[in-house]
């Protein structure tokens, strides 16, 4: 339970930088911590305590095994966050270019 | 077995543009309208082919709980047209509109991998897939957004892509929570476990799926990027956004989920009925004080919204029937408008309401296309926007809310109001303007022309005859919740 409270934490922490921070950058790492936090969610609900790694091998007696699925989809959603993060990067960089600054407070040529 | 093509299509038009494609756009532009043609083909090809089936196509020939199945039902068909529709006409319109930003084959193959994203949306019969598909939608709408290269540009796409990224966070939480309870990943297998699982997880999971397919239907407490995003982007795809993939990823996802999975619990349906009206009036309110004529109509997109979900959250058969009707006419108006505002802002150089003036002469397609898609927006009788409103009205007063009813009908009103403001001040005011030359080519005209013949053309489907066949097997699939489990588990 401890584990699932950590992670949900970890969650907020990324929530909270996303809404609070200024700078892009720090915005961005914000959104990749939150992303962490469901992979990491994700991972927690397939394992089993004492379980073994889910290949069944022949002679070997049948244990409980952790679930492979999610590891499966963490892999998938890991290339998208990276896809997107780079994205967001880009997007940032290109701000930058044009503003000659990361603040966000400074960056508002669109009203409301 | 047509269906995995809707996504092979798209994805391998968008490769080979890549590939293939020169310095110019000819080539790519050719292509990318070829392909979105044999798209809309085959949507068409299904609709009269699917004799009211569903069929299930299994990837890989794996069975149900273990592989990924594509579904179609009448509703896929449905949406299937409809983004086959819009994205052919937004390409034909493209071809000159994007020529005076810049002649580069990336727009298309970045257009392409948004139709694929959409496409996949609709016909996957999985949660984790449909994830993966609204992110690649997602992934290349940020990019679309930022195509033009202007500062405001770039920070509607980064902030589009800050609320993007939480969302799609919040649902991959649900999708978590979801599979950890059921363990599957199949919608309709999900759906068989919903009645042996707690309603707890059921309320958490739908609250948590309500905020992220929310947030891209920028229903209105979370609406905020839709303005900005859908008035920076380029004409094209401002009517590819609001016409189809806020409705995509965000009502049909709620269809899916909160109907076909859920099995529509009463407790989400009053909080769709309340977010409904709550997104008609305030959107529609902060529509009539825009002056720039792009951002005027994107908050007239969320008050449209609203009215869908209205007709989805009374949950009566005339209500979701008013709901579909009004998704596809919607579909047609706005996407018309935005290409109005596209080529009054290519001839004129601004989007300010107070600065154009005097477009009727210079603009006669234009203006009048653009009187059309007004009209049948706020509702006048002979278009199809009157009847998908009075239906949900109808409905609305059947299922005994009289109060919400009234809210919809000034809903209705602040939408004449604001469309009028930019026939009014856009088209005929008498402000003088030194253009005096139209430079709107045939196929911005074409693509027009389409829509707002299909504005009249859409009112014909309420006919009984012609509705038995179209619209109402939508409405019983949506209705009839059980019967999706049922046919795709093949029981």
């Amino acid at each position: 339970m401890i584990l699932y409270l950590l992670c949900f934490t970890l969650m907020l922490v990324g929530l909270y930088g996303i809404l609070t921070k200024r700078d892009l950058i720090k915005i961005i790492l914000s959104a990749s911590i939150m992303g962490y936090a469901t992979n990491l969610l994700l991972i927690l609900f397939a394992y089993r305590n004492g379980s073994i790694f889910p290949i069944l091998r022949k002679g070997v007696e049948i244990i409980p095994m952790v679930d492979p699925l999610p590891q499966a989809l963490v892999l998938t959603s890991i290339v998208i966050e990276l896809g997107t993060t780079a994205l967001l990067v880009a997007l940032a960089l290109k701000l930058f270019q044009k503003y000659k600054t990361y603040d966000i407070t400074k960056i508002r040529k669109l009203s409301g | 077995m047509i269906l995995p093509f809707f996504i092979i299509i798209p994805l391998l038009t968008a490769f080979l543009i890549a590939i293939v494609a020169g310095k110019k756009d000819n080539f790519a532009n050719g292509l990318s309208i070829f392909s979105s043609l044999l798209l809309l083909l085959g949507a068409i090809y299904n609709f009269f082919t699917q004799n009211q089936e569903v069929i299930v196509y299994k990837i890989g020939n794996w069975k149900a709980p273990i592989g990924i199945n594509l579904v179609q039902d009448s509703l896929t068909i449905f949406m299937l047209i409809i983004v086959g529709l819009i994205s052919l006409t937004s390409l034909i319109y493209s071809r000159q509109y994007i020529r005076h930003i810049s002649t580069n084959w990336k727009y298309y193959a970045l257009f392409m991998f948004l139709i694929t994203g959409m496409n996949g949306v609709i016909v996957t019969g999985d949660l984790f897939n449909l994830f993966v598909f609204m992110e690649i939608a997602l992934i290349s709408a940020f990019a679309l957004v930022a195509y033009g290269g202007k500062a405001e540009e770039f920070e509607a796409a980064f902030k589009y892509a800050i609320m993007g990224v939480v969302s799609s966070t919040f649902i991959l939480v649900g999708i978590a929570i979801l599979y950890s309870a059921t363990s599957t990943l199949t919608l309709a297998k999900i759906a068989e476990q919903i009645p042996n699982i707690s309603y707890k997880i059921v309320y958490l999971v739908g609250g948590i799926f309500l905020m992220g397919f929310g947030l891209k239907a920028a229903i209105i407490p979370f609406h905020t990027w839709l303005p900005d995003a859908h008035s920076s982007a380029p004409a094209p795809i401002s009517a590819m956004l609001s016409g189809v993939l806020i409705k995509v990823l965000g009502i049909y996802a709620i269809i899916r989920i909160f109907f076909n999975v859920f099995g529509a619990p009463e407790f989400f349906l009053n909080i769709f009925m309340t977010l409904g009206v709550i997104s008609i009036l305030i959107a529609g309110f902060l529509a009539i004080a825009q002056w720039d004529m792009k951002r005027l109509l994107a908050y007239s997109s969320i008050s449209q919204i609203g009215y869908i979900l209205l007709g989805l959250g009374i949950g009566s058969t005339l209500g979701i029937l008013g709901a579909v009707f009004h998704l596809f006419n919607h579909a047609i108006f706005k996407s018309l408008l935005f290409y109005n505002a596209g080529s009054v802002e290519m001839t004129t150089g601004t989007r300010d309401l107070k600065k154009m003036g005097k477009l009727t002469k210079l603009m006669p397609v234009t203006s009048k296309t653009s009187m059309i898609a007004s009209l049948a927006i706020s509702g006048i009788p002979p278009f199809n926007g009157f009847f998908s409103k009075l239906i949900i009205i109808i409905a609305a007063i059947q299922s005994g809310h009289p109060f919400l009813t009234a809210l919809a009908v000034i809903g209705s009103i602040q939408t004449l109001a604001a469309l009028l403001k930019v026939q009014r001040f856009g088209f005929h005011s008498e402000n003088k303007t030194k253009i005096t030359k139209n430079i709107t080519s045939f196929g911005m005209k074409f693509a027009m022309i389409t829509l707002a013949f299909l504005c009249f053309a859409g009112a014909i489907v309420i006919i009984p005859e012609i509705k038995e066949v179209t619209l109402d097997p939508i409405v019983e699939v949506i209705n009839n919740n059980s019967e999706y489990m049922k046919i795709v588990l093949g029981r």
